[in-house]
């Protein structure tokens, strides 16, 4: 197996990388104002997302890490996808009766 | 009981290793493969959170009023301060600080108490609003502007009226309940990891004091920032969809 | 190190102590195989009394205890012997061996794994005690939600749970970290490809059985309203969430049993294994297209017929990756030196039994058959012939084939072929005529049936008699070779895994002398 160094990260860019978390935090709540309807959910997933990427990049150091880690985190987000994807198309195929409520 | 073998150069690990560093990536890498583990346990949550948002936008619409977003706020700031402290005191270690090492797993912590601490102050305002899960729903919003709680709930922080939180709709959708069963079980859940990770990082902290650690040897506290990471991803995703959408 | 003479894992440390706070991967695998054959013969019971209530038409016990029964019988054959059957016993002795390395990644993680499930299957045996489940192991809403004993039971099945997760993490990490010196990837013997394949869904999907559980217990006690309709729920969702673990998870009780015969099958053919690539990538092929197929549980629940169409399309698809596999045995027989050892016995029924599941498992996911097939006895049979002709062939076959590494000596070859011999015959005595009731419309999980359903009833109870018959000749077998059995050589099948070649039988505690170093192969027979 190959030797990794600990790879030991600057402050500086620990403290950037903080600083444009808060960034995108205040774009959340900014973005969320906006009714773009049925893409609300989406769009505000989307800059989660980002942020998420952040966090796992550098603080995680998946950046530099062994890529099987990054597979790993990535294998999961994929089949969470796929069981929210086909469970979505079932949901929105059914043909609807009237409410029992 | 695994026997360990220390190195000439004072490194340690198991009998089954070739040296402490393979023991290291190979502890990391099985930290990922839980936390792949969370993230589709959450996940399953979040797909039901969604699809039935969907079936019953205005039953989440209008749940999503009862929420404050400026506390959701506080506490998305709170947790990613805390992520940026935890991975400063993983730097600190790598680089023999172990003093600022300490000082920032305790500020992690007790970010983590004032996240708990946020929590329960919305918690207690919505179980006086008699916003509970499920069965147990009642709301009466009269209760939240009168002193007297004839149901005698015990309740720390004072009732404080707060425009967002009381509700426009004179109506409320009949499944209602089913917006709060959502918001206690995934808060809740998340709320749990919270706690447990707090636990992570206190027994890092007693083992730091103990000299359990040094620049090589550091894989239990990077296991619980990993794990605090974590927690604070699943926050990032879950503020926007509680408080924003 | 060097080790007394006679010195092995058994007789490292003594006593209970030292058994039940063990961090040795082969005494765990050996804990394992003690409770899953445990649990194997109490839910043998309940089928045992299943078939007894089905030998006749009309009813032996109450309608709600034969429910009961048949609960207990699926969730204790599922959680406690299926799913952890084969990784975590089979695969915890023999990962690490197999691929050169002195122990697990994680052993204290696996010494944990083992008291999750002990502690599951005591919390869902309590429900015994307390209110029998009725539901099926399926534990469908909203029936779930309204009869007794779910909230324990599927506390149980939450903690056995994690011991499939913990044991799935744990390989994922052996096999990525500690192969021995030059065995890369393509070096592997293919049971490690089948742990691994299996160790990944294990991680992916029962996670998603966690969550659904714990939502479910949550219905029951808070009225959630996700899977009530009573509360605006949905019970489809139920399903899909339920299916999205369930049925990858047939899968990993599945592919390590292929593990297993790909070990017997190139060991008794003494010819290397055809298409070692192949049947590699189908391994993860058929771990990763389980989790896009779990809708076809579903047909006639109410979702959707578009949905329908495409679960039914990829199902079909997933079938491809294991005829690859079935085909590339039969090719490593043909030519090869076949010895008709019992383990072999186990692998040549688990051929013939298998096929017959796996095509009748393409029957049911022909979306218009399985209108008409659904919760009938072609389902029930259809699964027996994989589950129990596949997986439970393999087990025996891998027991019989590693238990001289095991124990270091032989069992009663003649005894082994018996069982054998009642296992097999009574399997399709039993299951056989199932599969033409079901087409001739007899529900499944159902205590009485139409009169015109008798002879095959009664045909199907003797032959589940005969199996139970088979499975004690085994256990008599088993146990007469750990307590009277002839030493067993290092190699006693010529096998070329480095088990056989680099270990003794039984293995020292540190299962190596020296590290392996691998130059080849692992099925060198030169043929």
């Amino acid at each position: 197996m190959s030797e990794h160094e600990h790879h030991i990260l600057p402050f500086k860019l620990y403290l950037k990388i903080f600083l444009s978390l808060v960034l995108f935090t205040f774009i959340t709540v900014w973005v969320a104002q906006f009714n773009f309807g049925s893409l609300n959910t989406l769009i505000a997933m989307i800059v989660a997302t980002i942020k998420a990427t952040l966090v796992a990049l550098y603080f995680m150091h998946l950046k530099y890490d062994d890529k099987t880690n990054a597979v790993c985190l990535l294998a999961g987000v994929f089949f969470l996808v796929v069981m929210f994807a086909f469970i979505a198309i079932d949901v929105a195929s059914r043909i609807p009766l009237e409410s029992t409520l | 009981m695994a026997h360990r073998i220390t190195d000439t150069d004072g490194s340690h690990y198991a009998f089954h290793y070739k040296n402490s560093n393979h023991e290291f990536e190979a502890s990391k890498f099985g930290i990922w493969v839980f936390l792949c583990t969370e993230i589709l346990m959450f996940g399953g949550l979040f797909v039901g959170y969604i699809l039935n948002s969907g079936k019953y936008p205005e039953v989440f619409e209008v749940g999503a009023t009862f929420l404050d977003w400026k506390l959701g706020f506080l506490n998305t700031v709170i947790l990613l301060f805390s992520s940026f402290t935890i991975a400063l005191s993983i730097r600190n270690i790598q680089i023999g600080e172990q003093k600022k090492a300490f000082n920032n797993l305790l500020v992690t912590v007790l970010c983590g108490f004032g996240f708990m601490g946020v929590k329960g102050y919305e918690y207690s305002h919505k179980f006086h609003l008699g916003l509970l899960p499920g069965k147990f729903f009642n709301y009466t919003p009269h209760t939240a502007e009168s002193d007297s709680h004839p149901t005698g709930e015990a309740d720390e922080k004072p009732a404080r009226s707060n425009a967002s939180e009381t509700s426009h709709v004179s109506e409320l959708p009949k499944n209602m309940p089913m917006y709060f069963s959502f918001y206690f079980v995934m808060t809740g859940i998340h709320g749990t990891h919270v706690i447990i990770g707090m636990c992570l990082i206190l027994w890092a902290m007693l083992r730091l004091k103990r000299g359990d650690f040094d620049p090589k040897h550091y894989t239990f506290v990077e296991g619980a920032a990993l794990f605090w990471h974590l927690v604070d991803l699943v926050w990032i995703y879950l503020f926007p969809l509680l408080y924003l959408v | 190190m060097s080790y007394a003479a006679g010195s092995n894992y058994l007789n490292h440390e003594k006593g209970l102590w030292s058994w039940l706070t063990t961090l040795d991967h082969k005494r765990i695998g050996i804990m394992y195989m003690i409770s899953v054959f445990t649990f194997f013969f109490i839910g043998g019971v309940f089928a045992m009394l299943m078939r007894l209530e089905l030998f006749d038409p009309g009813p032996l016990f109450a309608a709600q205890t034969y429910n009961q029964m048949m609960t207990y019988h699926g969730a204790i054959m599922t959680f406690m012997v299926i799913i952890p059957g084969i990784p975590a016993f089979i695969g915890n002795f023999t990962l690490p061996l197999l691929i050169g390395a002195k122990d697990v990644a994680f052993p204290r993680v696996n010494l944990l794994s083992w008291y999750c499930l002990m502690v599951g299957a005591a919390i869902s045996f309590a429900t015994l005690f307390f209110a029998g489940v009725d539901t099926g192991w399926t534990f469908y809403t909203p029936y779930s939600i309204q009869t007794s004993g779910t909230v324990l039971m599927v506390l149980g099945a939450f903690v056995m749970g994690f011991s499939s997760i913990l044991t799935g993490l744990n390989f994922i990490v052996t096999v990525h970290k500690l192969r021995a010196p030059g065995m890369t990837f393509f070096r592997m013997p293919l049971m490690v490809w089948a742990l691994y394949s299996t160790a990944v869904i294990q991680v992916l999907a029962t996670p998603v059985l966690a969550i659904t559980l714990l939502l479910l217990a949550f219905e029951k006690m808070f009225g959630v309203g996700i899977f009530d309709p009573n509360l605006g729920g949905d019970p489809v969702m139920f399903q899909h969430f339920f299916w999205f673990y369930s049925h990858p998870a047939v899968y990993i009780m599945i592919l390590p049993a292929m593990g297993i015969i790909s070990e017997l099958i190139t060991t008794f053919s003494r010819k290397t294994i055809f298409g070692y690539r192949a049947i590699a990538f189908s391994s993860i092929g058929i771990a990763a297209v389980s989790f896009f197929v779990w809708g076809h549980h579903m047909f006639v629940s109410g979702q959707s017929s578009f949905a329908g169409i495409i679960f039914s399309f990829i199902t079909m698809l997933v079938g491809v990756p294991t005829a690859i596999k079935t085909f590339n045995w039969v090719a490593t027989m043909y030519r090869g030196s076949i010895q008709l050892k019992s383990p072999m016995l186990y692998a040549l029924g688990f051929l013939f039994l298998f096929t017959i599941g796996g095509v009748t498992g393409i029957m049911l996911a022909t979306l218009a058959a399985d209108v008409h097939f659904h919760d009938t006895y072609f389902v029930v049979a259809h699964f027996h012939y994989v589950m129990v002709g596949g997986t439970l062939m393999a087990i025996m076959g891998g027991v019989y084939y590693w238990l001289p590494k095991m124990f270091g000596k032989m069992y009663n070859e003649f005894g082994a072929q018996l069982s054998f011999l009642f296992i097999f015959c009574g399997f399709n005595i039993t299951f056989f005529p199932q599969f033409l009731l079901g087409s001739a419309g007899m529900p499944r999980r159902y205590h009485e049936y139409l009169p015109e359903f008798t002879s095959l009833n009664k045909i199907s109870s003797i032959g589940a008699w005969t199996i139970g018959f088979g499975f004690l000749i085994a256990l008599a077998v088993i146990i007469h070779c750990i307590l009277k059995g002839e030493k067993a050589p290092q190699n006693p099948w010529g096998g070329k895994t480095l088990e056989w070649t680099h270990a003794d039988s039984p293995p020292i505690h540190e299962n190596f002398a020296t590290t392996p170093v691998v130059e080849a192969g692992p099925y060198e027979y030169g043929r």
